[in-house]
């Protein structure tokens, strides 16, 4: 699905593993990211805050991606990894005042422990039964944001300052954002990069055919808990972020409803694609946005729609996700994928 | 003394709801191989219908449970019809999402309707409690032991007597062979939803004549999680000993750890059982061990 123009191809094959396939794509990549540092000073808040959630997003989004997209390993656990990133942010923000830049790596360390931790049952169970072990992670870390009151604040939660950074304290969505689309970048890029590297052909391998992996020599074991660990790390990150956007973190935003929007988002952005993960978070964040803007218009003429609001938005979100399954399994990546084949043989489109 | 052993009573009443919504959730992993997210869900469509026909229609209890499961018999069979038929031979995260999906339609219609205020059955059984020596037992606990037994007991019939029953399970065994020795599958697939369907909205009607019905009640499809794990994914004997055996354990850890730690243990604990039964015996106690060869 990949058409390069005409006159360029690869000869040799540091060039055919590049991410970069060709100067126009590099060009456009590059572009697109100059304009991303361009577009803050243009746009009201309210942008500037859908732009702020979707870095987050994009950063949990790429981080389950590369457990269950690439590594095959389903998990319902990312809510729950992302608030243990959070907590642990706050916590040692509060306890021991650790600036941001020391604390969101810590805290990506340390849910990356967690989720090697429950990841352990990977090593007998697969499938069905791994993906179930998770959901009891999910369940068992949300208890503990719960009852363990001297960390986490319990059911009211934890508060913390905004991250300062040279005595610039990230206060508001303008300067968050810069923050947030720096820290995306570098994590997608990352990502991007273990997807190509040793580690990320062993994760595809233990998901395409784990029997023929071990013969190869891959230790299943130790990929299937580093991708665990890598996965969790990432939801570390963005839940530590999340901490110092919102500074109040309260144990609802990290439900087992969460896990299933990141899950929804990797399979309907494409599954195992990194430009998957992010497609699939902004069309996920921006899903009740936009609903919100449907339900607004009709309240005027029919006022029952605002108490409704809730219900609606989850089932739209039940039913997006059922289309997306039915009717476009492989995700958004292969629609965009489509597109940019239309317009590189337009005119003969066939 | 008493303490336990009323707490042991409430875990058998509990665990054999969990035990008959949880032969659902085994009856459809065992005939289609989907997991299904949604179980939850029917059992709070069925409660809700039950209800509707009872307090909105003054129907009979008995007529409107009735109704109820005749219902959702071919709500089961049509869901399994328009989305599941679709989804053979997708992978398996796509088919768990696909029943998660539902499952929030499903949720959200049911608020829709009836909104998201607990609801509770007319009085239908006496109030005051049998009294065996020392402990107390309500007569809606009774009841829902008697009808989870009598079900339990139709469906071991059904499945070692009846043609339809015996195609099941012969699906389950082996879909090729069963396909060639002239087996309608798809028909069966259908059926082992529209059953599974109506086996949750039992299991709904009784919780909801026990605790009052709200779209909580869903969560019923999360923790029968660890029972079907205890017992084994595709054994419906295990679906029952799991329930039973979850449903005790919960509510004395619910009695004994609760007050320690300050509430919460009941929801959790099956979970971190669940956890150390997988590492322990990854097939749970019945399921069956997968060889694989190459």
């Amino acid at each position: 699905m990949n058409y390069t123009n005409c006159g360029e191809f690869q000869t040799s094959y540091e060039k055919d593993a590049a991410i970069y396939k060709s100067l126009f794509s590099k060009i456009c990549i590059y572009g697109f990211l100059i304009s991303l540092f361009v577009i803050p000073f243009f746009i009201d808040d309210y942008f500037l805050y859908l732009f702020n959630i979707i870095f987050i997003a994009v950063i949990g989004a790429v981080g389950l991606n590369i457990l269950t997209g690439i590594t095959g390993l389903i998990s319902l656990g990312q809510g729950a990894f992302i608030g243990v990133g959070a907590y642990t942010a706050g916590y040692l923000a509060n306890q021991y005042g650790l600036n941001f830049v020391i604390s969101i790596p810590i805290a990506g360390l340390i849910t990356a422990i967690v989720g090697m931790i429950f990841g352990i049952p990977s090593l007998r169970l697969k499938g069905l039964y791994l993906s179930i072990a998770t959901l009891a992670a999910q369940f068992i870390l949300e208890f503990i944001f719960i009852r363990a009151e001297f960390i986490t604040g319990g059911v009211t939660g934890l508060s913390l300052d905004y991250a300062n950074f040279f005595n610039i304290s990230l206060d508001n969505d303008f300067k968050f954002y810069f923050f947030g689309l720096i820290m995306t970048i570098l994590m997608v890029t990352a990502a991007k990069n273990i997807v190509r590297t040793k580690i990320g052909r062993a994760f595809l391998s233990v998901r395409d055919n784990y029997i023929a992996a071990e013969a190869m020599g891959i230790n299943i074991f130790k990929y299937k808990i580093l991708s665990f660990g890598i996965s969790s790390f990432y939801a570390g990150v963005a839940g530590a972020m999340w901490a110092y956007y919102v500074t109040i973190i309260t144990p609802e935003h990290f439900t087992i409803g969460v896990s299933i929007q990141y899950l929804s988002m990797i399979i309907i952005g494409g599954l195992g694609k990194i430009l998957g993960s992010i497609f699939g978070a902004i069309f996920i964040t921006l899903l009740p946005e936009v609903l919100r803007f449907v339900t607004d218009y009709f309240t005027s003429s029919y006022p029952f729609l605002t108490q409704a609001f809730a219900s609606i938005r989850e089932a739209a979100f039940g039913i997006v996700i059922i289309i997306f399954l039915l009717f476009e399994p492989e995700g958004l990546v292969r629609r965009w994928n489509l597109i940019k084949a239309y317009f590189k043989l337009w005119p003969f489109s066939y | 003394m008493e303490f336990f052993l009323q707490l042991i009573v409430a875990g058998i009443v509990m665990g054999s709801i969990y035990a008959i919504v949880a032969l659902g959730f085994t009856l459809i992993y065992k005939s289609t191989g989907v997991v299904n997210f949604a179980q939850g869900e029917l059992l709070l469509v069925g409660a809700y219908i039950c209800l509707h026909l009872t307090v909105e229609y003054r129907l009979n209890f008995v007529a409107s449970f009735i109704i109820t499961i005749l219902f959702m018999f071919f709500f089961g069979f049509f869901i399994e019809k328009i989305f599941l038929r679709k989804m053979i031979g997708e992978p398996i995260i796509s088919i768990i999402m696909l029943t998660i999906g539902l499952s929030s339609v499903l949720k959200s219609v049911v608020q829709l309707i009836w909104g998201t205020n607990t609801k509770t059955f007319p009085q239908i059984f006496p109030e005051e409690p049998l009294i065996i020596g020392e402990i107390s037992i309500s007569y809606v606990y009774i009841f829902s032991i008697i009808s989870v037994s009598i079900f339990l007991a139709l469906f071991t019939i059904f499945f070692k007597k009846s043609k339809v029953g015996i195609a099941m399970r012969a699906v389950a065994s082996d879909q090729q062979a069963a396909l060639s020795m002239g087996i309608d599958v798809k028909r069966i697939f259908a059926l082992s939803w529209a059953i599974a369907a109506v086996v949750s909205s039992v299991g709904g009607i009784l919780i909801g004549n026990i605790n009052g019905i709200n779209t909580s009640l869903s969560q019923f499809g999360l923790k029968v999680f660890p029972v079907v794990i205890l017992g084994g994914l595709d054994s419906i004997l295990g679906a029952i000993v799991g329930g039973l055996i979850i449903g005790i354990l919960e509510n004395l850890a619910g009695g004994y750890i609760d007050p320690l730690i300050g509430g919460g243990a009941k929801e959790v604990f099956p979970f971190i059982f669940m956890i150390i039964i997988l590492m322990i015996k990854p097939y749970g106690l019945f399921g069956t061990v997968e060889v694989e060869k190459v």
